[in-house]
């Protein structure tokens, strides 16, 4: 099925008209002979050590696709419908540890193995061949171009999204007792994930109606005076909420730096470590943790 | 826009129902104020979960409130302030130093209550 290609605007209407014939002509060639140029280029594909992730049976189904989505760019002269092959098959593809060298290295493959089929079929005419060339490779250029482009966007976006993924999961707030809750921190604190930890913890407040919460920074290594204060103002913006808050697991470094910063200790209930935390929490709350082997009466 | 003062057995409950202009905080100051004297509240809870945003005038008249109410022999607690509030609050350095807080009405009522018991405690045991 041929398809109509778009006149770019800076082009004039026979110099168009020639190169379109001459891509019609390159084309049906690249259809004709699709099954061998396909098998060339799988072949290659093994032969440089490429996509070694894949078997060979998924690499020849990925040639296929890939090899149809080229020849249709050359035809249409549109880069919509390739670029969003590129994208999806680098969704596929990023989770089986493709590399960026590897896609860009077998779309170069690929152009390598198209081009010295155009060579063989038109060795006999070289201005013909010339010409066919012209017309081919900014084609193929954009269409490598396209596809590693697609690449990269697609990575930078799984990037993107385990990052948001890891800022979530490194401050859950979890819910010990009726009313307690816990946040642990592990980890440099920079300021935007402390923003994120106190919006986490006024939110975790009002759903879990939390009277008290135990903010532990034992894993917490080095503070600065940004964060710092912003532990302070998370102090008491749950205190608006009408929750206590006690921090423990103060480092000695950060016990330094907060005295250091002239930080208001009386705002701050601090309490050495976790289980002393809790403990304090519960007694706050009304709790009393009671032996029960002892009370149980002898029979 | 006034808002609405209830009683409910000697505490009162200011509930805001929408944003506050200047004008609105003082009538509501003035309203609860007059209120406590004349109904005799023991408690006053002012229930700010509809505001999405308090501002500096608005966190200094919560305060006058409360104040005000002290000296009335009540006590004042302000509920529901939303996290997004709270958070813009401390960011601005606006605070509501010596007014209490909860979470919301049940427990501010909670909290009124448990004030009322120590108070009557302390009367109680300053009069042996």
């Amino acid at each position: 099925m041929a398809r109509v290609a778009k006149r770019p605007p800076n082009v004039p209407q026979s110099e168009f008209r020639s190169t379109q014939r001459l891509l019609s002509e390159l084309v049906a060639h690249l259809r004709e002979s699709r099954t061998q140029l396909r098998e060339e280029w799988a072949r290659r594909i093994t032969e440089a050590k490429l996509l070694t992730a894949m078997s060979n049976e998924e690499i020849f189904a990925e040639a296929t696709s890939v090899y149809d989505n080229y020849v249709e760019a050359l035809e249409t002269g549109t880069f919509e419908a390739l670029q969003a092959y590129a994208r999806n098959l680098s969704e596929r593809i990023i989770p089986r540890g493709v590399e960026t060298h590897e896609v860009i290295g077998i779309v170069l493959l690929l152009r390598d193995v198209l081009a010295r089929s155009l060579f063989a079929k038109y060795q006999a005419d070289f201005s013909l061949l010339n010409r066919i060339l012209d017309a081919y490779e900014p084609a193929a250029n954009r269409i490598a171009i396209t596809v590693a482009v697609g690449f990269v966007q697609e990575r930078e976006r799984v990037i993107r999204e385990q990052q948001e993924a890891i800022r979530v999961l490194s401050t859950p707030v979890l819910q010990v007792r009726e009313r307690l809750l816990i946040l642990p921190i592990i980890g440099v604190i920079d300021p935007q994930r402390a923003r994120q930890l106190t919006e986490q913890l006024l939110r975790g407040i009002r759903t879990n109606r939390a009277k008290v919460v135990v903010i532990d920074i034992t894993g917490v290594p080095v503070m600065d005076e940004n964060v710092a204060n912003h532990l302070v103002q998370t102090v008491e913006a749950a205190r608006l909420l009408g929750a206590t808050v006690i921090i423990t697991g103060l480092s000695p470094e950060i016990a330094q730096t907060l005295v250091t910063i002239g930080v208001d200790l009386g705002k701050m209930n601090t309490v050495g470590d976790l289980q002393g935390g809790i403990e304090e929490a519960e007694r706050a709350l009304g709790y009393k943790v009671v032996d029960i082997s002892e009370s149980v009466a002898p029979a | 826009m006034e808002v609405p003062i209830l009683k409910q057995g000697a505490y009162l409950i200011a509930s805001v129902q929408s944003a506050l202009s200047d004008a609105d905080l003082v009538q509501l100051r003035d309203a609860v104020v007059e209120r406590v004297g004349k109904l005799r509240s023991r408690g006053v809870i002012i229930d700010v979960t509809a505001l999405d945003v308090m501002d500096s005038f608005a966190t200094r008249t919560l305060r006058d409130i409360a104040h005000m109410i002290r000296l009335r022999g009540a006590d004042t607690v302000i509920v529901g302030i939303q996290p997004e509030v709270a958070f813009a609050l401390v960011q601005l350095g606006l605070k509501l130093e010596g007014v209490a807080t909860a979470l919301d009405l049940e427990e501010g009522i909670a909290y009124l209550d448990r004030k009322a018991k120590t108070q009557a405690k302390e009367t109680r045991s300053r009069g042996r």
